[in-house]
């Protein structure tokens, strides 16, 4: 994402982007006085494209398109650092969460791959009621066009029993899967509205 | 009784929601109402004017004055009545602009509660008694609480008018954190220097008796007769005798003791002089690390002291000033800084706050100036320096601005590079909050002439590794993490208020905020005034404020001490609690209940016991009012029957169409 | 020593059935030999974890809420998993119970009472066993070991979500290696991320952050990093070989679950504490002899 050299106010900031945010994440994003305190924390500054409060100062600009389009948010791994040295006692990772499922919903994920393996996850625990972790790795070595991907770890891995060849199913996986489609009628709804 | 009620407009504060007009038709129906009109801004000279002529014109006994708050302007408008010849209590404020006017913008609503509140008022006025003040003498000496700077500046221009002060200081020398300081901003004076002089005016004044090492015991009495007990905590040294020649010093045994002066960055003797300008310059023994006092072994000072001051059978003594006048300033402390975790929680010995920098870096200091690192001596060459320390945090409940910091580390850091001239100097800062005269451009200095390198974002974690600190701290003007490898890193930790300052409150009866800050009566126009008759503030113990603030303070609560004293009698209110004695049962709740000690046993002729109210003590709470069980105690101004005609007429008087 | 559970809910979690299996080996034989009874929710599900987040906090909940309810079915009070993913998951059910109650129960559609309480194992053998009653059982001892105690990122923080130990500075695994014996040092790293679940996806990551901590666990002269979280171990542990090769070192540091070591102190058979399983060799680490007990007889400083 280039960086923003210039904004129109008020035409540029999406308002409306920034009260969903916050209706969603139940944060309150005027909070932050922009001490950088998440950042110097935040272990994955280094591949993120802004740095955690930019994301959050994007976000009180009403810059909805930059903030739903960088790799920031799919690359956080919910550490949590963030949220407990926060001064402003704002959930950033709670933030960090609801921009991501934005993302999706918009369809403008910025990591494909990262998408692809949670979705190929939950597909996993929809089918089984449980992770299947040797299905996983195979469906998404296929799908992510890196089919080496852990190769050299396979066999000592396999050697040492630590990964099945079939997977457990749960004989109430189909109460999971029904948790699934309920939550989807859930989510359809709540878009309509 | 001849009324009159003048309804006020006050410009568009109310006429713009309320009928004024009707308002005032209305009440020109009211029993006992004889003139009633509406005026634009009643307050002002012409409609004060307007009152007094129509107080002569149609001979008035009363008046109403339907307007703002009597917070703002009761005392006006009694003034206002008075000059015209009524008793001031004969005057009754409705408030039809905060209660009101400025609530809804409901004009049909607004009219209808503005003749009910005016209804009232008048109501009220038709019990309203005259009411006389009477008068007490005062004490003209006044009692300064605390010793740093801006209770030596309080006490010094009071006993320069002539005031007799009483000084009481917990610690054995005053000076407060002031004396602490090596070096002040914006002009780099030397603290010692221009506090020292200041100092010994105390010490030498024949008006200030000073307490030093003592504490205040108990507060009783009122403006103008206060009395109070003071602790003089054992120095188990004969200050009497002591010269301060400090070879004890010298010679006790008991080297480990706590150097509070130092802040804990040094040990030093269990009997010591805290430093070498301390006034009273006296040794003093703290009984936690004497030998003698602890395991009855040792005693070297006695053997050694020449003039023979050393008192092992020392208590604490109280004793007892009474004074006219009670100013507080009791300055400040720190806020704790090991409640950050991520900055080590207070166990690393190179992570600093600004008192301790301040303690190395000055000559009477524990590395005699030299700016060395605690954990092993060696001078440090990356030194961090860290803004919002505990200030402007919600998260540890801390979340206002400390005031001073951002000042103070650009002096520390100025001094830094002086004293190690090829070191490297970081301030991780948020804000820069410099308002002063010469502030900001000292600030620039810093930087500009100084080469200290400030870092725009706070530090996340500190840690360390092998000799070194790793500070782990972001820019974010440039979006990047920033990390330095510090050898010293210092925390400008936030300013609370003083250890002890909310038991010191109650004892004053002062009110205080949530972070224990004194109350004043008003943040903008009454700053060193409390809502305790009698008793003012000065300085950082009001709220966070640098040196010069606190000296105007302390020369303001001086001034307002002067003018209270500047009468030989005070005027009580009358607005307190009087005794009806023959309704009056002698059961003694009121006594119990009364938070002020105002009310005591009286006995008649004929025996029986009654309660009486001492007329200068009272504050005019009406608790006892609320308590009595006959009734037989009322609160003048405020009676159960003026309450209850104002409720009467309230609910029972004739609707509105 | 504190009031002991005997009979708790366990949740293993999908990972110790795969790639942690030697945690869920060593924390039930550690249990058997503290006389707590386990009982495995039966055909537990899975929580969600990571990816639940990337829909909705209610999907996860509801897949977690799953098994409280299962949980509650058994009459018990207290849920342990070994997984601190997995416990997040579990807690952030109980949270959207009271947050969003009804959409959480439509989703769920089971019964729910909230009633239930939710820990880690780490937790429970702090704060149930406790580093005293564990002192007094040992048996075998470690020769003089240093071991740094690696908590990961969520087991502590944030502190009003996780409620336990100290967000900052944890001290629960410092003070339980303490108690059989091992040197712990002032380990800066505790609850720095290794790089949570992107071993797959972007591998690299796992190589700068786990290659920092193991790093420092070396400059610290370490003998072994101790873990409790199965991700963590297979980060620092499975991926090690990654690890050296992004960092081009060879770090030849032993990951062991803090269950291993205790259950190893207390006399447990290695083989049934699955240190076999362990990628990086630990035998140096567990060569003891009931003979180092005598060193061990000192109170320890916690």
């Amino acid at each position: 994402m280039a960086p923003l050299h210039s904004l129109r106010m008020p035409r540029d900031c999406d308002g409306n982007f920034i009260h969903q945010v916050e209706k969603e994440s139940r944060q309150q994003i005027s909070k932050c006085y922009q001490c950088g305190n998440c950042s110097a924390s935040c272990v994955y500054t280094y591949v993120y494209d802004y740095p955690v409060n930019q994301i959050m100062r994007l976000i009180q600009l009403g810059q909805k398109e930059a903030v739903l389009r960088s790799s920031s948010i799919w690359l956080c791994a919910n550490c949590q650092a963030c949220t407990t040295r926060c001064p402003c006692n704002i959930d950033i990772v709670r933030v960090m969460e609801t921009l991501r499922f934005f993302s999706v919903e918009q369809g403008t994920v910025s990591i494909k791959n990262v998408q692809l393996f949670y979705d190929e996850f939950m597909k996993s625990v929809k089918t089984f009621g449980r992770v299947f972790e040797t299905g996983l790795l195979a469906i998404y070595n296929l799908k992510s066009g890196k089919p080496f991907t852990d190769v050299d770890l396979a066999p000592r891995v396999l050697k040492k029993g630590k990964l099945s060849i079939t997977p457990h199913r749960i004989r109430g996986r189909k109460q999971v899967a029904d948790i699934f489609k309920r939550f989807e009628a859930y989510r359809n709804k709540k878009n309509l509205d | 009784m001849r009324i009159g009620v003048f309804i006020c407009k006050c410009g568009t504060n109310i006429a713009a929601t309320v009928d004024t007009e009707a308002v005032a038709h209305k009440a020109l129906n009211f029993p006992d109402v004889v003139c009633s009109t509406d005026y634009m801004y009643t307050c002002s000279e012409p409609g004060q004017k307007e009152i007094q002529d129509a107080i002569k014109k149609y001979d008035l006994q009363g008046v109403v004055v339907a307007a703002c708050s009597p917070r703002m302007h009761e005392v006006t408008f009694r003034r206002a009545v008075e000059k015209a010849g009524l008793n001031r209590y004969m005057f009754e404020q409705a408030n039809i602009r905060e209660h009101c006017s400025w609530i809804s913008k409901d004009r049909a609503a607004n009219t209808r509660k503005a003749i009910d509140l005016v209804r009232m008022s008048v109501e009220k006025l038709r019990f309203n008694q005259p009411l006389f003040s009477s008068q007490v003498p005062i004490n003209k000496r006044v009692l300064v609480i605390g010793g740093g700077i801006s209770g030596i500046q309080a006490a010094l221009d009071c006993a320069d008018g002539g005031l007799e002060v009483v000084m009481v200081e917990r610690e054995s020398t005053i000076g407060g954190k002031m004396a602490k300081l090596d070096k002040t901003f914006p002009t780099i004076d030397c603290s010692s220097c221009i506090l020292g002089p200041k100092m010994v005016d105390v010490a030498q004044n024949e008006n200030i008796r000073l307490y030093a090492y003592s504490e205040i015991e108990s507060v009783s009495g009122y403006i103008g007769n206060f009395k109070v007990g003071i602790r003089k905590k054992a120095t188990y040294v004969d200050w009497n005798a002591c010269t301060g020649c400090g070879l004890c010093t010298e010679k006790c045994p008991a080297k480990k003791s706590f150097d509070g002066f130092n802040e804990g960055l040094n040990t030093t003797t269990a009997i010591n002089i805290p430093f070498p300008q301390a006034i009273p310059k006296k040794a003093k023994i703290d009984p936690a690390f004497c030998r003698y006092l602890i395991k009855g072994k040792c005693k070297i000072c006695q053997k050694i002291c020449p003039v023979d001051a050393i008192r092992f059978d020392m208590e604490d003594e109280i004793v007892e000033e009474e004074v006219g006048a009670i100013i507080a300033a009791t300055g400040f402390d720190l806020v704790d800084h090991s409640v950050y975790g991520e900055y080590g929680g207070g166990h690393y010995p190179d992570i600093i706050t600004g008192l301790q920098f301040e303690r190395l870096v000055s000559a009477s200091g524990p590395y005699g100036g030299h700016i060395l690192r605690p954990s092993d001596g060696k001078e440090p060459k990356n030194i961090v320096f860290i803004a919002c320390v505990g200030s402007r945090d919600p998260s540890i409940g801390r979340p206002y601005c400390s005031g001073v910091c951002c000042m103070y580390i650009a002096k520390q850091a100025i001094l830094a590079r002086d004293h190690i001239p090829d070191s490297n100097c970081y301030v991780f800062y948020m804000d820069i909050r410099a308002p002063g005269k010469n502030y900001d451009e000292f600030v620039r200095r810093a930087q500009e002439e100084y080469g200290v390198q400030y870092i725009r974002g706070r530090v996340g974690k500190i840690y360390p590794r092998g000799e070194h600190l790793n500070v782990q701290g972001m820019d974010t003007l440039l979006g990047a993490q920033v990390e330095v490898e510090a050898d010293l890193v210092v925390l400008a930790t936030g300013i609370g208020a003083s250890a002890g300052a909310k038991d010191l409150a109650e004892k004053l009866r002062i009110s205080y905020d949530e972070y224990e800050f004194f109350m004043e009566s008003h943040p903008k126009l009454r700053p060193v005034e409390t809502n305790t008759a009698g008793v003012f503030l000065a300085g950082v113990c009001q709220g966070p404020k640098d040196i010069p603030a606190s000296v105007a303070q302390g020369s303001a609560a001086a001034a307002k001490t002067q003018a209270l004293f500047s009468r030989d009698t005070i005027e009580t209110d009358p607005q307190i609690a009087r005794v009806n004695e023959r309704v009056c049962i002698g059961c003694g709740k009121c006594i119990d209940v009364c938070p002020f000690g105002a009310i005591q046993w009286k006995t008649l002729r004929d025996g029986s016991q009654k309660a009486e109210v001492l007329d200068s003590v009272c504050q005019g709470c009406g608790l006892c009012n609320a308590t009595c069980p006959p009734k037989a105690i009322q609160l003048q101004h405020c009676t159960d029957d003026q309450i209850l005609a104002e409720i009467d007429v309230l609910c029972t008087g004739e609707r509105h169409g | 020593m504190n009031q002991t559970v005997k009979r708790i809910a366990y949740y293993p979690g999908c990972s110790v059935m795969g790639t942690a299996v030697e945690y869920d080996q060593s924390t039930r034989a550690l249990c058997a030999a503290l006389g707590i009874e386990l009982v495995e929710i039966p055909d537990w599900n899975c929580c969600g974890s990571t990816p639940a987040h990337s829909y909705d906090p209610l999907l996860g909940a509801a897949l977690a809420g799953r098994n409280l309810s299962l949980a509650e079915e058994l009459g018990l009070d207290v849920v342990m998993t070994p997984c601190p993913s997995c416990l997040k998951s579990l807690k952030g059910a109980l949270r959207e119970y009271q947050e969003q109650r009804q959409s959480f129960l439509d989703i769920l559609q089971m019964p729910f009472s909230g009633r239930i309480r939710v820990i880690s194992v780490l937790q429970m053998l702090y704060e149930d066993i406790g580093p005293e009653a564990i002192r007094e059982k040992i048996r075998y001892g470690f020769a003089n070991k240093v071991v740094v105690p690696y908590y990961g990122c969520l087991l502590s923080r944030p502190p009003e979500f996780a409620r336990f130990d100290d967000p900052e500075n944890p001290v629960s695994m410092d003070q339980l290696l303490r108690a059989i014996g091992l040197s712990v040092p002032d380990f800066p790293y505790k609850t720095e991320c290794c790089g949570a679940a992107y071993g797959v996806t972007q591998n690299h990551i796992v190589g700068k952050l786990t290659g920092g901590i193991l790093d420092m666990a070396r400059h610290l002269g370490a003998d072994a990093v101790a873990v409790a979280c199965p991700l963590c171990q297979q980060n620092l542990d499975l991926r090690q070989a990654q690890v050296d090769r992004h960092c081009h070192t060879s770090f030849q540091m032993p990951v062991v679950y803090i269950t291993q070591l205790l259950g190893f102190a207390l006399g447990i058979d290695p083989k049934k504490l699955g240190i076999n399983k362990l990628f990086v060799s630990a035998d140096d680490l567990f060569k003891g002899t009931s003979e180092q007990l005598e060193k061990l007889t000192e109170p320890t400083t916690a």
